[in-house]
């Protein structure tokens, strides 16, 4: 397919604008010599049904959770329901500016303010900073707050923080942005953090344990309460990165399992868009002793009027520009009221039985590395198809050619050919059902006609990507003279 | 996979040369067939010293992004610098495509590392 700019032909336009009818001040006049742009601008020539026909085209090869199954592990692709986009284009909200009075914008205020008070209820928190716009900048808000409570205290020597050894990557990134050194803790055989090893490792060095739970392999912390207690005695703090709290909601709260500091990635539980660039939106949460340091501004109520607090000197100060991803927000909001308590509740109870069942559907066709009940997600192992020649990536490949989203591969790192499923709660049984087919089919295919599955795929828009030359020598943006 | 004796090896699947008071450091061929094609690889600094197990750089593929610990303690006194260009020599030729040389503080700390036979054998072992 064409870029819009190799279909650019001269004197085509799609827009013909109105003439001037204000007097020409002359760039020259406005913009200094050695700063002017002197060839035309480098947009493409292209008529109005030509454009239309281009982005309609580029729409249809796009593969999202409008279009089918997304199954992609610990990245919880679930349906984005239409109502939340429809109060999100409300023209209260969507027209509302950044710098208005908080008097002419008290509704989006209040939004701002029970958002805070619903998640602090859905995970046992005080307070949180609705700021941060992706997960990643949640947990750089969280170690922040971590930081500045150790120091707030006058226990400079917290220079390390511990990470399980099946973390996602963004965990020792985020720590290492804030200045961390990484300390990581191995998984016992079950696929929990191993004890023993996090004995060894805590000291008055560690500033504070971060964990996913359930964790990378979809597998419940079992321990997480003596892990709490290892932790928090030698001084340290334990975060909790939200990525899988899709599996939990109504039936267990991070605040009481000892976390002090939570993230939750509202482009995943709460069905706002995911992918695409979303924009995502990361909220980060704090119990009572932690709250003072939250970003500022917080939103709060003085006789019934909603105003933002700034004067927090203790706080890490802002995370982003104005509030956080208002509109991402505003969706969540309207998720959040439209499950109700008991519906949140119900979506991690469905989301944990869809996993359980297309689990059982396939471990006998894929190598299972754990072999217990999982929460929202579970990872299979493609070690039997490998000793054929058939790699996962083969498989993931194969996948595409029955309209699937390919799972997440070859993570977690401590799985072999890692095949990481998350079908999430939005999908049927049917859905279900016609996906573990054609993974048992592939499955079959691998040991039966393996360049059947090395050649995949065949019936999707391009064929097998150059991924290695595209990450070696990236093209990454398009120039007239290439 | 290859082995290639007069190395030393490590359980994190690095090989040592040594020459002189210089160590030479970079991944097996195990290590390069289980990462797959490598993309990236970012080299340490001349001059920076490193205490055993610290991260000596980041070797990248289209999976994974790994660190590379150092099974010696010393300083970085050279670095490849050629891989920056072409990360795959380590793929094509994981024994002569080096990562970093080393002034080695301590060559006791090579008693640590396996020979090529305890190395082959760790492998079947893996």
């Amino acid at each position: 397919m064409k870029l819009i700019f190799e279909k650019s032909l001269e004197g085509k336009r799609a827009c013909k604008l109105p003439g001037c009818d204000v007097p020409h001040a002359g760039l020259d006049k406005l913009i200094p010599e050695n700063m002017a742009r002197n060839t035309d601008y480098a947009l493409p020539k292209i008529s109005e049904p030509e454009l239309v026909r281009h982005f309609t085209a580029l729409s249809k090869r796009n593969h999202g959770v409008d279009s089918g199954f997304y199954p992609l592990g610990s990245c919880t692709m679930k349906y984005n329901p239409k109502i939340n986009e429809d109060l999100s284009k409300m023209k209260g909200f969507s027209g509302a500016h950044p710098l208005a009075d908080e008097t002419h914008v008290q509704g989006c205020l209040e939004i701002l303010y029970m958002m805070d008070k619903m998640l602090s209820e859905i995970t046992g928190m005080e307070h949180f900073s609705l700021q941060p716009s992706a997960g990643a900048h949640g947990e750089l808000a969280g170690l922040m707050i971590m930081r500045a409570y150790h120091e707030k205290r006058k226990d400079m020597g917290r220079k390390k923080v511990i990470i399980p050894d099946s973390a996602h990557g963004t965990n020792p990134a985020s720590a290492a942005m804030v200045g961390y050194d990484v300390l990581e803790v191995k998984s016992d055989r079950r696929g929990n953090v191993d004890i023993n090893a996090l004995k060894e490792l805590i000291s008055g060095e560690v500033a504070g344990l971060m964990l996913t739970n359930p964790n990378t392999l979809g597998l419940f912390e079992e321990k997480i309460m003596e892990i709490s207690k290892i932790v928090h005695d030698a001084g340290g703090l334990l975060y909790y990165d939200g990525a899988n709290a899709n599996a939990i909601m109504g039936v267990v709260r991070p605040g009481n399992m000892g976390f002090d500091i939570v993230h939750l990635n509202l482009h995943k539980t709460f069905s706002t868009p995911h992918g695409g660039g979303g924009p995502g939106s990361g909220p980060v949460g704090v119990k009572k002793h932690l709250a003072r340091f939250l970003p500022s501004p917080a939103v709060r109520k003085k006789d019934d009027e909603y105003y933002f607090e700034y004067n927090m000197p203790d706080s890490i100060g802002r995370m982003k520009s104005f509030y956080g991803n208002f509109g991402v927000i505003l969706k969540a909001y309207a998720y959040i009221l439209t499950m109700g308590g008991k519906g949140l509740k119900e979506v991690s109870e469905t989301s944990v039985l869809n996993a359980n069942y297309l689990m059982e559907k396939l471990k006998d066709h894929f190598k299972l590395p754990y072999e217990r009940i999982c929460k929202h997600e579970f990872v299979l192992s493609g070690i039997k198809q490998k000793e054929k020649g058939v790699t996962t990536l083969d498989m993931a490949k194969r996948i595409m050619d029955f309209g699937y989203h390919p799972p997440t591969i070859y993570f977690p790192l401590i799985v072999k050919e890692a095949i990481m499923v998350e079908p999430t709660e939005t999908e049927s049984l049917e859905a279900l059902d016609n996906f573990a087919d054609a993974m048992i089919k592939i499955a079959k295919e691998a040991i039966q006609e393996p360049d059947k599955v090395k050649n995949a795929p065949y019936n999707t828009a391009v064929k097998r990507l150059d991924e290695i030359t595209a990450a070696r020598r990236p093209v990454l943006k398009w120039s007239q003279d290439r | 996979m290859k082995v290639i004796e007069g190395l030393y090896y490590s359980k994190e699947h690095e090989w040592v040369k040594v020459d002189g008071e210089k160590a030479y450091l970079g991944i097996t061929d195990y290590a390069q067939q289980a990462m797959g094609d490598i993309v990236y690889v970012e080299l340490p600094e001349t001059g920076t010293e490193l205490a055993i197990g610290e991260a000596l750089g980041v070797v990248e593929s289209v999976k994974a992004a790994s660190d590379i610990y150092t099974p010696l303690s010393g300083t970085v006194v050279d670095i490849n610098t050629s891989l920056e260009d072409s990360p795959e020599e380590i793929n094509n030729d994981p024994y002569e495509s080096w990562i970093a040389a080393f002034k080695m503080s301590d060559a006791g700390e090579l008693d640590n590392l396996m020979d090529a036979e305890d190395y082959k054998d760790f492998l079947e072992e893996e």
